[in-house]
């Protein structure tokens, strides 16, 4: 037990006696953690000045309609709307300065309002976006639906530009041989009588408008709640950005814990451990333990920060988070060990394996999420030891998961430790050539 | 007792070792002596475990070693060629590491550490980073860590390589002081001055074989000349060496420069006939010297090749 021991001490005073080294290895996760949390809505704050969307709204019609939908659109909370000239909106939006430019055409109001009562052609609003924010097309697309739509049936019901077009409408289903008596008689019934509600609203302008008269409105409200660990627990950015960096860099570690060993078994002190009367479990089994233990530390000095800044909280099981972490770390060192076993040379494997790490961390949602993966990418990403890592912090700090939810992402990554560690015993070359 | 029989050893197509046997006894002193790439280190890796032979068996004390934690590894003490140090810890933690690996601890590890520093002459240092020694403060720490555990077998690879002339002299008062204590020492070296002060027997590898294998003396006998004549030539153009050669009393010679070196048997005989006929001949010299043939000149005749050119 004595030289079991004398090598994970030794392990971690070379690690601790590297001072400059070490608070690198904390500080750049740090600042990349709170940076990434910051983006990915912090700790539950209000993001509403960031998320407002910066858009251009070009009225060409300049009509009552228009108008309208433009006043929707500016009133809207999750958008920014300015003016411009379209070459200019052209040129914002080329440069990525706003996401959108809408572009209400001429004749707009007229044509939408005709659509509206009758199958005649409706006008189309261009909208010129960004690319590279796609997913906010959507939301864009939605919010304009809803201020066209209340714009045009507002004017219909109650406005004077309205009123002239239901005129319009009711001359041409009477000169139209086509239609249907029995058609005819009931939508010149229905225009007349909204012709009739309009007038009404026409003369009584200075009253509350009521019903039709407000405009056609989506029929109902959205009341939303984050569910959490519990009532009144906002969602915490930080957790997730400061348990993907605590990954990334803990792999980092268990990969420099393999370059170095490849290092060793090159130079002489390879030639005295192998010396001593240790075995070979007790060779890699101490710096099994001793990656373990460095990496645990990572771990704490990172949450540790990250409760007491941005107050990150183990809102779940702790005994379930210390068994991912302690399950994490020991997958990491088996990956080391993996890595020194399977490399030849320091340069060729330094660059393999740094690959290899970065798209372990990237397909584990140390990065961004999973859930904006594609299905099949979110279904790959159970061969990937660091998903269920990621999936095990979360779970129990942000979204509070009782100890039952640790038997899976612990279960998968001792398997991958398991895995790494037949691989690293299996190839491990313990006879250096002179 | 350490016995190895027929070690043979290749990676891939390369034979680094092809069937070398030694026998090194109590208190012995044994210089494995050829250039680099002779097969030394390998030899030294068998010995000590670290390569498995191809062939040959090797028996400390008339066993052999049986895996990574057979005991019997405690009667060895290997000092690496290659710096086998954590050049980031205290020489004080450096030993502590080093002896735990042999399950040492408490007052007989303290203990060993200090009977070690003090060997070495680094007791003063004991706390100071080993990065901030020098080449042969590190080398000599090299060899205190290879006799915490107080091995009856040394296996020194190559302990002065890159050393100054002080620090090498340090270190061959140590390998004395170990032998005067009744340790094995086996010693590669392709230092012939180093085999010659330290070893009781000097076996000389070349190619993976063993070539030689007698004392220094014994050595001696294997040469064609006894003694030879060094002569600094005043100006040696135009004069062919082969020309002494018909001289009874000349067994080699070589011109290198300037420097003109006859081998003979019978210096009293040889010296006054060589120097009759350079006069004779009008060929002026400036410095004369004697000189006994040293292992290079043993290993040129083994072999054909200086130790150096072999390199």
């Amino acid at each position: 037990m004595i030289p079991f021991l004398a090598l994970i001490r030794k392990d971690l005073l070379l690690f601790f006696s590297d001072r400059r080294a070490v608070m690198m290895g904390l500080i750049i996760p740090i600042v990349l953690a709170s940076f990434l949390g910051y983006l990915f809505g912090g700790s539950g704050r209000s993001n509403t000045e960031i998320s407002k969307m910066p858009v251009v709204v070009i009225d060409q019609d300049e009509s009552a309609i228009s108008r309208a939908v433009a006043a929707q659109l500016t009133a809207d909370t999750h958008l920014d709307v300015k003016t411009a000239t379209l070459d200019q909106a052209r040129e914002q939006v080329r440069k990525g300065e706003i996401r959108a430019a809408i572009i209400v055409p001429k004749d707009f109001g007229a044509e939408a309002g005709h659509a509206f009562f009758t199958s005649a052609q409706k006008p189309a609003i261009k909208v010129l976006y960004d690319p590279s924010h796609g997913m906010e097309m959507g939301m864009i697309q939605g919010t304009l639906t809803g201020a066209v739509m209340q714009g045009v049936s507002k004017e219909m019901f109650s406005g004077e530009m309205g009123r002239t077009q239901i005129k319009e409408s009711l001359a041409q289903i009477k000169s139209d041989k086509n239609m249907p008596a029995a058609d005819k008689k009931t939508l010149s019934d229905l225009l007349s009588s909204v012709q009739k509600w309009s007038e009404r609203q026409g003369q009584a302008s200075s009253a509350e408008p009521a019903g039709p008269s407000r405009g056609l409105t989506i029929p109902f409200e959205t009341t939303t709640e984050a569910v959490t660990s519990g009532e009144g627990i906002q969602y915490n950015g930080y957790a997730h950005t400061f348990g993907g960096m605590g990954v990334q860099f803990i792999l980092f570690m268990g990969l420099d814990i393999g370059i170095r060993l490849l290092l060793l078994r090159q130079s002489g002190l390879w030639q005295r451990l192998r010396a001593a009367p240790i075995s070979r479990a007790a060779l890699l089994g101490s710096r099994t333990v001793s990656a373990a233990l460095i990496s645990g530390f990572i771990l704490t000095v990172l949450f540790t920060f990250a409760r007491l800044v941005f107050k990150v909280h183990i809102q779940g099981s702790f005994v379930g988070f210390v068994a991912v972490c302690a399950a994490f770390s020991l997958m990491t060192a088996a990956f080391g060990l993996m890595v020194a076993a399977l490399g030849k040379t320091v340069e060729g494997t330094r660059g393999f394996s740094i690959m290899a790490t970065l798209i372990m961390v990237m397909l584990g949602g140390a990065w961004a999420p999973t859930f904006i993966f594609p299905q099949w990418l979110q279904k790959v990403t159970v061969v990937v030891p660091t998903r269920w890592a990621m999936d095990g912090i979360d779970g129990f700090t942000w979204r509070g998961l009782d100890i039952s939810a640790a038997w899976l992402p612990v279960g998968m990554l001792l398997l991958f430790t398991l895995l790494f560690g037949i691989v690293a015993v299996m190839q491990f070359r313990w006879e250096t050539e002179s | 007792m350490l016995e190895a029989r027929g070690l043979k050893k290749s990676f891939g197509k390369i034979v680094a070792v092809d069937g070398v046997s030694l026998r090194a006894g109590a208190a012995e002193t044994i210089g494995l002596l050829g250039p680099n790439g002779a097969g030394k280190t390998t030899t030294i890796s068998m010995i000590v475990g670290l390569i498995r032979p191809d062939a040959g068996e090797i028996l400390i004390d008339g066993r052999p070693l049986r895996g990574d934690t057979d005991p019997v590894k405690r009667k060895i003490g290997l000092v690496p060629q290659d710096m086998a140090l954590f050049d980031e810890l205290s020489a004080l933690a450096n030993l502590q590491f080093f002896g735990a690996l042999y399950n040492m601890s408490g007052a007989v590890l303290t203990r060993a550490i200090d009977d070690a520093l003090n060997l070495v002459g680094l007791a003063d240092r004991a706390k100071d980073r080993v990065k901030g020694f020098s080449g042969g403060m590190k080398r000599r720490l090299n060899l205190a860590a290879a006799l915490l555990h107080d091995p009856q077998i040394l296996l020194l690879d190559e302990p002065t390589v890159g050393v100054d002339p002080q620090s090498r002299n340090a270190i061959f008062e140590n390998l004395e002081t170990l032998k005067k204590r009744g340790k094995t020492l086996i010693y590669t070296t392709h230092y012939m001055e180093e085999a010659e002060r330290l070893c009781d027997r000097i076996i000389i590898i070349d190619h993976g074989k063993v070539i030689a294998d007698d004392t220094l003396h014994g050595l001696h006998k294997l040469l064609p000349v006894t003694n030879v004549l060094a002569i600094e030539l005043d100006s040696p153009d135009g004069f062919d060496p082969n020309w002494l050669k018909a001289l009874p009393e000349v067994e080699s010679v070589e011109l290198r420069d300037r420097l003109l070196r006859v081998g003979v048997h019978d210096l009293s005989s040889g010296a006054p006939a060589i120097l009759c006929w350079l006069s004779e001949k009008g060929q002026p010299y400036q410095h004369v010297a004697s000189e006994r043939p040293d292992l290079e000149t043993v290993f040129l005749t083994l072999t054909g090749r200086s130790l150096r050119d072999a390199r």
